[in-house]
């Protein structure tokens, strides 16, 4: 494949050789034999049985009272039925010895059984799925006569790298993956924001208030949840009108301007919320932002995906983006070249407060409440992600690709820990000192290229 | 200066060659420089004189050659040993922390560490060192107090107070006033008595022939010519350095002013401008001379709407226009070339094509989208036209030498067609070829019909350029000089200092 001359995946974003060494890291660790328990892996099992049996099949099935076996079941029985013969029992119980019952009732009904299908989980645990246990029971019921336990094949594989775990990657991190949107665009004007993590909760707050004394609490309707979704995002992006005013009219540092925000807003959240408890929200329909999908993708990734392109898009395709480089590159030169310099500045902190917005909504719809504590310390997190993706404090340059690399090498950091079982203190020390070297790897490697 | 029984020469370069990545650099030169004898180092931009000093202040390390000091070969192995072995450097930039005093920066990094400093007898040491340059600075003020004249004193006294022998002035005069350079000349002079060898570095002919004993020319990373001041003319001095001759250095073409189209009207912002009214015509370069801190640059400014007004008018066709901005400015076709690039006219971590770009994205844009093959197309054109070096739309405006990265801002005010064209210190910096070129284009614009306004502070640029000459000072208009060609760098310098018995014009 020729790529065009002036683009180069690892020079721009060098930070993707990093994100694929972690990820490979974190396999490696977690690679171990997979028991696969899903609805694929019952379909599979169901057909092996039947290839194996035929018409002699006389299955039972045996799983626990939860959501995920719900599917296991459904798609064995689906799946026998497809194949034109069916299952003989299902056993649902919460523990081996309520299984045991359940199995000694069957055998007392005389049902005809010669297979049980069931998950490594039950399979492994449960004594009463041992074949010495299983013929103790066929020498006592006739029509248990040379019974077997069967399980989905297992194979070799990592926990990290399964499609629902990456998905879960993402989801998490779609709040500071969004908020780091507003902030590449303030540290590549040469600015910074410390007030996004308070903005997220305030939002989180103004909606949920809203919602409960404007729009009806429990009864509010599609729209009222909209509204009130749409209020804390533009609260949030007025605070970032504010910001930008402030340093442009009255040249006060962004450092001290959002550093006083973040108190400011922290400090609203809790008064709105009348304590550190959070505010429920009743309304239904507004946890679909959370937990709804697009064409099979959740809202929350769908969501930040589309802005990370348009973001990319915008600063890479138009006018203001160019605009925004310039200030971050000079301020006084771009003046001189005729950018409007001071709506450039209003506009990148409008961006972040609305993005900070936005996160806060989407934390009231992950909780169904407005947590006045939502947010916390995530104003590091993001700065962490837009410098991880190589976007320069100084200002000038960054690239918004980057910073989507970057929140996912800090999402994969943190899932990879917790999969490892790292205690969240340990966790922190491994967590700061991982970003450390993610930011040396690539400085090593410009030095390297230069 | 030198006889049969003479000792060794203060320094000597031999044989220097130096190569980068792609370019030689420097290819087997030579450099002599004797006990109290000022060496003229000329060349253009990119002939190799700043790699030849970064070799001399232990920057670089040369790929063969050597150097010898009083006879002895000496390892310019680091900053330090340069230092130690008697070299100071005075770069353009000044190295003076902006918040110390005069006497903490001349003794900066002199101490170690967790020694304890002794401020009386370090001004008296200061004090010391100003007079042995006969320049009285005050040992107190805060460097970024100082004037641009003063910084330089107190960087030649922090390389005498180092024992240096070799001091190395890069264009020592080139944010100087003219008073400021015979002051400079004085010092000079002084160093010389001393008997400190004085290596100038300057693109300023006039200045070179007054100041330096010899010169030394390099071109294309080559030693061209060696030759004491006595023996050369300055158009041979040119014609070493740029390899061709040039036959007139001030190519100004006849021109024919049309109608006004710019007129000013008491222009007013204390403290720099106080009442500056003045006409621009089609097709005329109008000069503007004066002191520095004359108000020039600032009217200037005032003009493109970079700076606010507090009275006065600016009429464009005869109709009062607002400009509150430079994109307001811009849009009403005036355009300023800033008199430091590096500041203000580039972005010099980007690239050329963005530079070039930046003020000119709505003509490559379609429903809001910058189409950079457009945008590059245009260009690449200007590339060809204004003779750009560079490798391409890419490179990034920071690796261009001066004359280029004039060339760039140029070709990003051309692109705008601006009827008005302020140059600010067009020149500064830039070396003779690329000047050159720089007057060629000015020409041209005003033969397009362009109405052009040249701030210099380089006298015979001005009267050399200009069909018009405004002098400013303090402020004002002091004067204006009608016939450029038949005055004099005296009458411009009368005007300047507001040493005539004329009244400044006030509106």
């Amino acid at each position: 494949m020729k790529l065009p001359q002036d683009f180069s995946l690892f020079r721009d974003y060098g930070m993707v050789l990093v994100l694929v060494l972690l990820c490979g890291m974190i396999t490696w660790a977690t690679w171990e034999e997979q028991h696969p328990s899903d609805a694929s892996a019952g379909v599979a099992l169901a057909n092996g049985l039947y290839d194996l049996k035929g018409e002699e099949l006389h299955v039972a099935i045996m799983a626990r009272q939860t959501k995920s076996d719900d599917e296991f079941v459904k798609a064995i029985e689906d799946q026998i039925a497809e194949r034109g013969s069916s299952v003989k029992a299902v056993i649902r119980v919460r523990n081996p010895r309520d299984a045991r019952i359940e199995l000694e009732k069957l055998g007392v009904s005389n049902t005809r059984i010669n297979a049980i299908a069931t998950h490594n989980f039950c399979f492994s645990t449960w004594g009463v799925l041992k074949q010495a246990t299983l013929d103790g029971l066929a020498s006592s019921h006739k029509s248990f006569k040379d019974i077997r336990p069967y399980k989905p094949k297992s194979r070799m594989g990592s926990a990290f790298l399964s499609a629902e775990n990456l998905i879960a990657i993402l989801n998490q991190n779609a709040p500071v993956a969004i908020m780091a949107i507003g902030m590449t665009l303030v540290i590549i004007t040469a600015g910074i924001d410390l007030s996004v993590g308070s903005l997220m909760a305030l939002s989180a707050l103004i909606s949920a208030v809203t919602l409960r004394s404007w729009f009806g609490d429990a009864d509010a309707s599609a729209l009222g949840i909209i509204t009130a979704f749409l209020l804390g995002i533009l609260v949030c992006t007025a605070c970032g009108v504010f910001v930008g005013l402030m340093v442009t009219w009255f040249q006060i540092p962004p450092f001290v301007v959002t550093l006083a925000l973040m108190m400011v807003a922290r400090g609203l959240s809790f008064i709105l919320a009348g304590g550190a408890d959070p505010v429920d929200i009743q309304a239904t329909g507004a946890e679909l932002l959370y937990s709804g999908t697009i064409l099979g993708v959740p809202n929350q990734i769908a969501l930040m995906l589309c802005l990370f392109v348009i973001a990319h898009v915008v600063m890479s395709h138009t006018a203001l983006g160019r605009y925004i480089y310039a200030v971050g590159g000079n301020e006084q030169a771009a003046r001189l070249s005729g950018v409007p310099v001071f709506w450039v500045i209003i506009i990148v902190y409008a961006i972040c407060g609305a993005s900070a917005g936005l996160a806060g909504v989407m934390d009231a719809s992950h909780f169904t409440s407005g947590r006045p504590k939502a947010g916390e310390f995530f104003e590091l997190q993001v700065i962490a992600a837009v410098v991880v993706g190589g976007t320069s404090l100084l200002g000038g340059e960054g690239k918004i690709l980057g910073t989507f690399i970057g929140a996912m090498i800090l999402g994969v950091i943190q899932n990879g820990l917790n999969m490892q079982g790292v205690d969240s203190y340990t966790a922190n020390v491994v967590y700061g000192a991982l970003i450390l070297v993610a930011v040396l790897v690539d400085q090593l490697k410009r030095k390297l290229l230069n | 200066m030198s006889n049969d029984s003479a000792p060794p020469p203060l320094l000597e370069m031999k044989g220097i060659s130096k190569s980068f990545p792609g370019v030689r650099a420097l290819d087997n030169v030579d450099l002599t420089l004797h006990e109290g004898e000022v060496l003229a180092l000329l060349g253009e931009n990119g002939a190799g004189k700043s790699t030849l000093i970064k070799i001399l202040a232990g920057a670089h390390i040369p790929d063969s050659g050597h150097i010898y000091i009083d006879g002895e070969k000496v390892r310019m192995e680091s900053p330090a040993a340069a230092q130690q072995a008697g070299v100071g450097i005075i770069y353009q930039e000044f190295n003076l922390v902006p918040a110390l005093t005069a006497r903490e920066n001349i003794f900066l990094g002199q101490h170690s560490m967790f020694s304890l400093t002794n401020r009386s007898q370090e001004r008296a040491a200061a004090t010391e060192l100003f007079h042995r340059i006969g320049i009285e600075v005050s040992t107190e003020a805060l460097c970024r107090d100082l004037t641009v004249a003063q910084q330089q004193i107190v960087e030649i006294a922090k390389a005498l107070s180092q024992q240096a022998r070799i001091v190395v002035m890069d264009e020592p005069s080139a944010a100087l006033t003219p008073r400021e350079v015979e002051g400079l000349a004085a010092v000079i002079k002084e160093l010389k008595d001393q008997g400190i060898g004085v290596i100038y570095i300057s693109h300023r002919l006039d200045e070179v022939e007054a100041f330096a004993d010899r010169i030394t020319v390099l071109r294309d990373g080559k030693h061209v010519g060696n030759q004491t001041i006595d023996e050369v003319t300055r158009d041979q001095m040119i014609e070493m350095m740029v390899g061709r001759s040039i036959e007139n250095e001030f190519p100004k073409a006849a021109s024919k002013a049309g109608e006004v189209i710019l007129e000013a009207v008491g222009l007013h912002r204390l403290p720099a401008v106080k009442g500056v009214s003045l006409t621009l015509s089609k097709g005329e370069i109008l000069g503007v001379a004066g002191l520095v801190g004359a108000g020039r640059t600032e009217t200037a400014r005032l003009l493109f709407g970079a700076d606010k007004l507090d009275s006065g008018e600016i009429r464009l066709h005869g109709e009062k226009v607002e400009i509150k901005s430079p994109r307001q400015a811009i849009k009403h076709g005036i355009c300023l070339l800033t008199e430091d690039r590096k500041s203000q006219g580039l972005i010099l971590g980007q690239t050329v094509q963005e530079n070039f770009g930046l003020a000119n994205l709505s003509d490559f844009s379609a429903r809001g989208f910058v189409s950079r093959k457009r945008e590059g197309s245009a260009f690449g054109s200007y590339i060809d036209q204004l003779k750009i070096k560079v490798t391409g739309g890419s490179q990034i405006a920071e690796t261009l030498s001066g004359g280029n990265q004039q060339k760039v801002v140029l070709a990003k005010w051309l692109q705008q067609n601006a009827e008005v064209v302020i140059f600010d210190e067009p020149t500064r910096g830039i070396d003779v070829g690329a000047k050159y070129e720089i007057y060629l284009l000015m020409n041209e614009l005003a033969a397009q019909g362009k109405a052009i306004l040249m701030i210099s502070s380089e006298l015979p640029e001005v009267l050399g350029m200009s069909d018009r000459i405004l002098v400013m000072h303090e402020g004002r208009i002091a004067g204006e000089i009608m016939d450029p060609a038949s005055a004099t760098q005296e009458d411009v310098m009368k005007l300047a200092t507001g040493s005539t018995g004329e009244v400044a014009v006030e509106v």
